[in-house]
């Protein structure tokens, strides 16, 4: 038994049966970072040490009778979610260096529940790219061809799950930075409805868009992850006084009376030949399962990205003036006066692709645009909203592609930002009306994995869940190992 | 929609941000074909529409005003580039 290859759920039972430790299972995922990781590159920054002392103290506290799914489960997280004391960058030059006073309130929760954190992992600046190119540090490579990106911009955290560099991981999700990556590398990923998850400690790109949320090997584990990260939080307002329902105890393998609404506008054209063939052939299983299959109209869905690109941008502008060189961080140490400080820190401390969307999002918001630009995507945004509305009056859940190809070669489209922007058109949608959504494989092209997306109505992530691990497992898309 | 260079410098300033020549040269060009893509927004008539914010439509978000601890100072300078005694030093603002 390779034990970097298990699931949180079974390795939750090894070690409630004390046939492993987490110092074991820790040291076993340790070692396959230490195999794999020059070629992957999944990880920012790894922290061994502190990973095992959180699973010698994980080991203590099972000792004297505790419990818990994730005690003493080995995690990576993404490096724009803090982490006390450790290094946290969002993958941006100008964090080089910070340690944030504090934990994100979804990563304190999984530290209280004993999971122990093997370091942060790879993501584009900011979250701001689909490739992890735009990462200020390097690129990650994908698991199932080392030459192919592994998506964006949760990137080093679904290439960490792929190649069994962690159990599980967690992710942010703005425009489908957890699904897409989920997609590309063949692993289940989940983006929690606006307001589920706590955003606090997230560090923002676009607050309206952001939330937190699972990679895993497989969907149950998605919904132990989900269940221990979500929940009220009084230091996020936008975080919903709901209560978090047990998402592992609602899974059950049939789909009898299930509705599954198919919006006809996510099959387009330039679509990679093959991978409309594996989303039909899940359609069908799921219809073996039970499940009634209806096609719904979702007319607004192709102004989702200039929609997306006006709103999440002009967010990110605002968000992002708090990188001055003050408080924390890059700072340029010759300058004349606060103002060329300003000018100087962030010309050196961002990137091409934070700097391209900060100007786009700053020429939005400005004086005789703002109407043009985004109060007019604002009401598109309303529109795009009421079509998702309008398709859960009758139907349980939507499915759909995740991407319209399969992984990317590197280097392939760092020169046309409007191409790399294309390839979310699948995503962004759901950000923009906050419900929820999770990816998960369905097939292979070319050796390259295929992403299938569930979604499902505001705070229905039981639903989404349901749906996918019927179709998981019915099929064994989830237990393929890359070649590394 | 054809950006001009002025243009670009002067969205550059808004943001206090420093760009290149190159990156001034190339930001005009892809900023240009990105917002002629935006034009398919017009397509869709909207005056009766009104806007959304936010997608979950909470409001009046309200908690008790009690006061608890907050970050200690030495907490919340630890990452200062520059700092003098318990503040963060910066470059002067008034000449």
């Amino acid at each position: 038994m390779n034990l970097h290859e298990l699931t949180i759920h079974r390795a939750h039972q090894l070690l409630r049966g004390e046939e492993i430790s987490s110092v074991e299972l820790t040291e076993a995922v340790l070692a396959r970072i230490e195999a794999v990781e020059d070629d992957v590159r999944a990880y920012l920054n790894l922290t061994p040490d502190l990973a095992l002392k959180d699973a010698e103290a994980a080991d203590a506290r099972r000792a004297r009778g505790e419990d818990h799914p994730l005690l003493g489960i080995p995690l990576a997280i993404k490096d724009v979610l803090s982490t006390k004391d450790v290094e946290t960058t969002c993958g941006s030059r100008i964090l080089e260096g910070y340690m944030p006073p504090f934990d994100a309130t979804c990563v304190a929760r999984l530290r209280r529940a004993g999971a122990v954190f093997l370091g942060k992992t790879n993501t584009d600046e900011f979250a701001m790219g689909s490739s992890t190119e735009n990462s200020g540090y390097f690129t990650t490579h994908n698991p199932w061809e080392l030459g192919h990106v592994p998506g964006g911009s949760s990137g080093g955290s679904a290439a960490a799950v792929a190649a069994d560099e962690c159990i599980a991981a967690l992710g942010t999700d703005t425009g489908g930075s957890i699904r897409q990556p989920a997609a590309f590398c063949g692993v289940a990923g989940l983006k929690p409805t606006y307001g589920r998850v706590s955003r606090y400690g997230l560090v923002a790109f676009a607050s309206s868009l952001d939330q937190a949320g699972p990679l895993c090997k497989d969907v149950r584990d998605c919904a132990i992850l989900l269940r221990t990260m979500a929940g009220h939080d009084p230091q996020d307002s936008t975080s919903v006084d709901l209560d978090v329902p047990d998402y592992a105890e609602a899974l059950r393998p049939d789909l009898e009376g299930a509705r599954l609404g198919v919006p006809k506008e996510y099959f387009v054209e330039g679509m990679q030949p093959g991978l409309e063939e594996r989303v039909r052939a899940a359609l069908e299983m799921w219809e073996e399962l039970g499940a009634e299959i209806v096609e719904v109209s979702m007319p607004h869905t192709e102004y989702a990205l200039p929609t997306y690109y006006i709103i999440a941008p002009a967010e990110a502008s605002a968000n992002l003036a708090r990188y001055d060189g003050v408080r924390y961080g890059f700072s340029h140490p010759e300058a004349e006066n606060i103002w060329d400080a300003y000018r100087k820190t962030r010309q050196e401390g961002f990137g091409a692709e934070v700097k391209r969307r900060i100007m786009l999002g700053t020429y939005a918001l400005s004086a005789g645009y703002y109407d043009a630009y985004y109060l007019k995507a604002q009401k598109v945004r309303t529109l795009i909203k009421d079509d998702f509305d309008q398709a859960f009056e009758t139907c349980d859940a939507l499915v759909a592609p995740t991407t319209p190809t399969t992984a990317f070669r590197i280097g392939e489209k760092t020169d046309d930002p409007l191409q790399m922007y294309l390839g979310d058109i699948f995503t962004l949608s759901l950000n923009l009306a906050g419900v929820c959504g999770m990816s998960i494989p369905c097939g292979f092209i070319e050796g390259m994995p295929v992403g299938l997306q569930v979604f499902g109505d505001a705070y229905d992530e039981s639903t989404v869940l349901r749906i996918g691990y019927a179709y998981e497992q019915a099929t064994d898309w989830h237990m393929r190992r890359p070649p590394i | 929609m054809k950006l001009s260079r002025e243009e670009v410098l002067h969205i550059a300033e808004l943001a206090k941000l420093g760009i290149t020549e190159e990156e001034t040269e190339q930001f005009t060009e892809q900023l240009s074909d990105i917002l002629d893509y935006f034009d398919m927004l017009s397509r869709l008539d909207t005056s009766d529409i009104s806007p959304t914010a936010q997608a979950i439509h909470m409001r009046n978000v309200t908690r008790p005003d009690e006061v608890e601890a907050s970050l200690a100072p030495e907490e919340a300078l630890k990452n200062a580039p520059e700092r003098e005694g318990g503040f963060f030093r910066v470059e002067p603002i008034l000449e």
